[in-house]
């Protein structure tokens, strides 16, 4: 693997390699329930403590692990923090951990945060699997938090419960219902293959003219 | 009778585990490109659903009752577990299905498809024979699911579709709109 400094081990997640938007992981909970900004933002900082708890112990016990067991050990590890987090939001928010319902125990197989212990905290010390896996969980209530500004937004015209768009817009009911979450994300994927693009044959094109200035 | 079927009905298409509740989504959009292989991965999940259902109805019964907040944890081991068994018999009963399935098999464990079938019977307190019905008609509305996609993402191999929204982006429109289908089931609980 290529050494990285720790600020690319950070940001590398939030954007370049966004879990969701650029890496398509974890889908199900981004479609499932980013209805409401509130539940996106309980969801996204649940599987963020997950997925820190879960690197830092990985890392710490890196060496002890026989490779043979790794993938059960980190999948139990997980679903120890997954309790924890589970019980953690009974007890202060009822009424979010009523809503998101299963799919907080469903935190246990979001590819994400699995693939963070294989891919990085299992071969690296625990400073920067850290620092990854805040990146990383960065890049994933992010990701959640643009899902749930878009469909809340259009679909009950509010904003974190705050009515934004005046009292007679008409709510786009579908975009809180799951056709909404599909569509929503489609849209955004599709925006940022065409910004990608663009970007691309921009520096295809400078650096044809370089070429030409060099000849 | 009529409760048993109404649960199937309900799992198959009106809440429909890919297409309303959004689990499975990764062997969804995986392995939705050609029809033979998402019928085989259909078949496979629908399998592990229905042998999950039986364990989880034995967990909850025996086990559970004691230690409450062994739950999550019980249910991933005993599903990781139980993939790796049928992945050993398969091998020894028939290697050519083996073979066919290749990848697929393993990766069912991480499927949220059947932690999610193990939660929602535990919430919705399935006895032995309603959990059974309850997983084959999620398992029939996964393979539905994945064989609708499959045709259609074969059919738009062909047409011509602008490049930026060539991969994902367009597989999660055409999954929006059979969403959109499937909510006029929903239409059949009042009907019934």
């Amino acid at each position: 693997m290529k050494k990285t400094t720790p600020k690319q081990d950070l940001l590398r997640g939030v954007w370049r390699e966004n879990p969701v938007l650029v890496q398509a992981l974890g889908l199900c909970p981004t479609l499932a329930v980013t209805n409401t900004v509130a539940n996106s933002l309980a969801m996204g900082l649940a599987t963020f403590f997950v997925l820190m708890g879960s690197s830092f112990l990985v890392s710490s016990f890196r060496r002890w692990v026989p490779r043979e067991v790794r993938i059960s050990t980190y999948i139990l590890i997980i679903a120890t923090f997954v309790t924890v987090a589970d019980m953690t939001l009974a007890a202060v928010v009822p009424d979010i951990h009523k809503a998101l319902g299963a799919f907080i125990a469903l935190i246990v197989v979001n590819c994400i945060i699995l693939g963070r212990q294989e891919a990085f905290a299992s071969r690296n010390p625990v400073g920067r699997s850290l620092l990854d896996a805040a990146g990383t969980g960065a890049g994933f209530v992010i990701s959640l938090l643009l899902m749930g500004g878009i469909r809340e937004v259009l679909g009950q015209g509010t904003f974190l419960g705050v009515p934004l768009l005046g009292p007679h817009y008409e709510p786009w009911v579908i975009m809180i219902l799951p056709p909404g979450g599909f569509l929503t994300l489609g849209v955004i994927l599709l925006a940022i293959s065409a910004i990608e693009r663009r970007r691309a044959s921009r520096a295809e094109r400078a650096a044809a003219g370089t070429m030409r200035r060099a000849a | 009778m009529g409760e048993l079927a109404w649960i199937f009905l309900s799992a198959a298409v009106i809440n429909n585990f890919t297409l309303a509740l959004f689990l499975g989504l990764c062997p969804f959009m995986g392995v939705s490109g050609k029809l033979d292989t998402s019928l085989r991965m259909g078949a496979a999940n629908t399998f592990v659903l229905t042998i999950t259902s039986l364990c989880v109805w034995a967990l909850n019964t025996y086990v559970l009752p004691h230690a409450p907040y062994l739950q999550l944890i019980s249910f991933i081991v005993v599903i990781a577990s139980l993939v790796q068994i049928v992945e050993m018999a398969i091998r020894k009963l028939s290697p050519t299905l083996f073979r066919e399935m290749g990848i697929f098999l393993p990766l069912i464990t991480t499927n949220c498809a059947i932690l999610g079938l193990a939660i929602f019977q535990t919430n919705r307190g399935y006895g032995f024979l309603e959990g059974i019905v309850f997983a084959l008609g999620a398992g029939v509305g996964l393979t539905l699911a994945l064989v609708l996609m499959a045709s259609i993402r074969e059919m738009s191999e062909l047409a011509d579709v602008p490049e930026a929204a060539r991969g994902l982006g367009l597989v999660l429109i055409i999954a929006g709109s059979l969403s959109m289908a499937f909510m006029g089931f929903a239409g059949l609980l009042s009907a019934s």
